[in-house]
């Protein structure tokens, strides 16, 4: 692949910037991930938001919730556009890894990411 | 009755309609009435992957709607009705006396709207049709969630 994929998280709210800002403040990696909330938007306007944050690279895009609005959207841009993946239930733990695995198809990419988050979530004992 | 809600919302099925709204309603099945996703099975398919699989989606079109108001209102489960916008709502309550109450629940800002709540942007002419509304006997309110005050019409439209 000719540049890292790109990865666009998008969310309800202020979610999608704070994982940005931890995963940067933790790895020291910009750039790698841009956030996108559905905040004041309608179907319209979030296709937008994700258009910008996009641009013409391949990407993953991390959603938040395994269905609403930002899911939908993010479906239905992925429907719209080549080498688009999507991926639900983002956590801290599969951006982590995806900022440090950047040089996959975006299939393979959301694969690993649910593959690492899933394994974040654990019952520890007390 | 067993429509609990009739909302116009433009983002239709999410995260309020199914979580802040579902849940206390204890909805079991949401009416979405929107022309074109009628028409569209992917569309359709996209809608459906958010809702719990205890909450049945049916999609109709307006005159769909119109003629199945009273079967839905005899149901025994607890349903929600959404339109996109004000433009269906019109169309509906024009082919239908059923709607008496309409919560206006999401209306995001385009070209032409302006701000008159944190979730409601509107045009004058939606604001004209939203009286119009009114003035045919539907009680008109805006609220987003449950857990927020019912804005009578008069303060936002």
């Amino acid at each position: 692949m000719s540049e890292p994929l790109r990865g666009v998280i998008v969310s309800h709210s202020g979610l999608a910037q704070a994982l940005a800002s931890a995963v940067s403040t933790i790895t020291g990696v910009a750039g790698a991930l841009v956030p996108v909330s559905n905040e004041g938007c309608d179907n319209d306007a979030l296709g937008d938001r994700l258009r910008q944050a996009v641009g013409e690279q391949p990407a993953i895009l991390f959603v938040d919730l395994p269905g609403g609005s930002c899911l939908t959207n993010s479906i239905r841009y992925a429907k719209q556009h080549a080498d688009i993946a999507v991926v639900t239930g983002v956590n801290l733990a599969m951006l982590l890894d995806f900022v440090f695995h950047r040089e996959i198809t975006p299939a393979e990419a959301a694969r690993r990411a649910a593959d690492a988050g899933g394994k974040a979530i654990r019952v520890t004992a007390a | 009755m067993s429509i609990a809600l009739y909302r116009i919302d433009d983002r239709l099925i999410h995260g309020q309609v199914v979580v802040g709204w579902g849940q206390p309603l204890d909805c079991t099945f949401i009416v979405l009435v929107d022309d074109e996703v009628r028409d569209s099975d992917w569309e359709q398919d996209l809608y459906r992957m958010g809702v719990p699989p205890h909450i049945e989606i049916i999609f109709a079109s307006v005159s769909e709607a119109a003629a199945r108001l009273p079967a839905w209102e005899g149901d025994a489960r607890v349903g929600i009705v959404l339109v996109p916008d004000i433009d269906t709502a019109t169309a509906l309550v024009g082919q239908s006396d059923r709607v008496k109450k309409l919560n206006v629940g999401g209306i995001h800002h385009r070209t032409g709207r302006t701000e008159r709540l944190r979730f409601v942007y509107l045009s004058e002419d939606e604001r004209a049709k939203l009286r119009q509304l009114a003035a045919k006997g539907v009680d008109v309110t805006a609220q987003d969630v449950p857990t927020a005050r019912p804005v009578p019409l008069a303060e936002f439209a």
